[in-house]
């Protein structure tokens, strides 16, 4: 039951993207050219998000377990540390010079486009890298000099 | 600073943002689950018995979401301009960042501010200022695409 509302949801998700604009590069460089000629547009994709989904939340805080008696898995880090800090300019780095980020990289990858899916795949590369540095991590101790 | 009224396009984009927010309020309500699409696509790669399953269900419905859009309206333009090269260093820094970050414009910018988290709102507007700087150094001061 929950993986077909989780398909129901993907798929109502990247609905919202392509309608939205965010599914299209070329509208997302719009809103970050700021000194350019300005589209505020996806400041609206925010707003609109952000009122549904916190209203979402509200409710599901209230609650100890999903409507299907799941449990909730809410986030419970709370510390601003440098993997945070670093992680999020790195995105932005990447966001900013395709105007792709990984929700709108499925939905141009699933037009058949063959520059969604390279692009699909070298986010899974920059993913793996990850974890492989966090596998060493937990083999060879705290040396990595990203985590603190 | 000059708005570009003739791509603006307020109501498509809030609509849009509405439908994505009510996915993200649906994931966590029915299957307590953050809708971050990094983390549902990063978890993957670190397999988790019994957690698999419904994270290839997620990003197999954002896959079919054009098709399924094709059915209904002609799907609206999705203009991709940048080359190979470039957007395989940027998968790969969306990749890496997104994880490192713990999450990425929907984990972050979407659920984590509906949650008022202090770390997705210095991570949203982390990511919002360098992908700003980034597009302003490439068109402006670079002048390419």
């Amino acid at each position: 039951m929950n993986i077909f509302f989780s398909w129901l949801v993907g798929l109502i998700f990247g609905l919202g993207l392509i309608i939205s604009g965010m599914a299209n590069p070329a509208k997302v460089f719009g809103f970050l050219d700021i000194a350019g000629v300005w589209d505020p547009s996806l400041a609206f994709v925010m707003v609109g998000g952000i009122g549904v989904a916190s209203i979402g939340f509200f409710f599901a805080r209230r609650r100890t377990q999903s409507w299907l008696g799941l449990p909730l898995h809410m986030p419970a880090a709370r510390d601003i540390d440098r993997r945070l800090i670093v992680g999020s300019v790195l995105f932005g780095l990447g966001w900013g010079l395709a105007g792709i980020c990984p929700g709108p990289a499925m939905v141009v990858a699933g037009t058949g486009a063959l520059k969604g899916g390279v692009f699909v795949l070298a986010m899974l590369l920059g993913m793996a890298v990850f974890e492989l540095a966090e596998l060493r991590q937990a083999k060879f101790g705290a040396k990595s000099d990203v985590t603190e | 600073m000059t708005i570009d009224t003739l791509h603006f396009t307020p109501w498509a984009a809030l609509i849009g943002g509405m439908l994505i927010g009510t996915a993200a309020a649906l994931l966590m309500l029915i299957n307590g689950r953050i809708a971050g699409v990094s983390g549902i696509v990063g978890g993957l790669l670190r397999p988790v018995p019994g957690s698999t399953l419904w994270r290839f269900a997620f990003v197999f419905g954002l896959l079919v979401s054009p098709m399924v859009f094709g059915l209904f309206a002609p799907l609206p333009p999705i203009q991709l301009d940048s080359g190979y090269p470039l957007l395989i260093v940027a998968g790969l820094l969306v990749g890496m960042g997104a994880r490192y970050g713990a999450g990425c414009t929907s984990g972050h910018g979407i659920c984590g501010i509906s949650r008022l988290s202090p770390r997705s709102i210095l991570a949203t507007l982390l990511f919002m200022l360098t992908g700003m700087a980034t597009v302003f150094v490439v068109r402006h001061v670079l002048g390419g695409a």
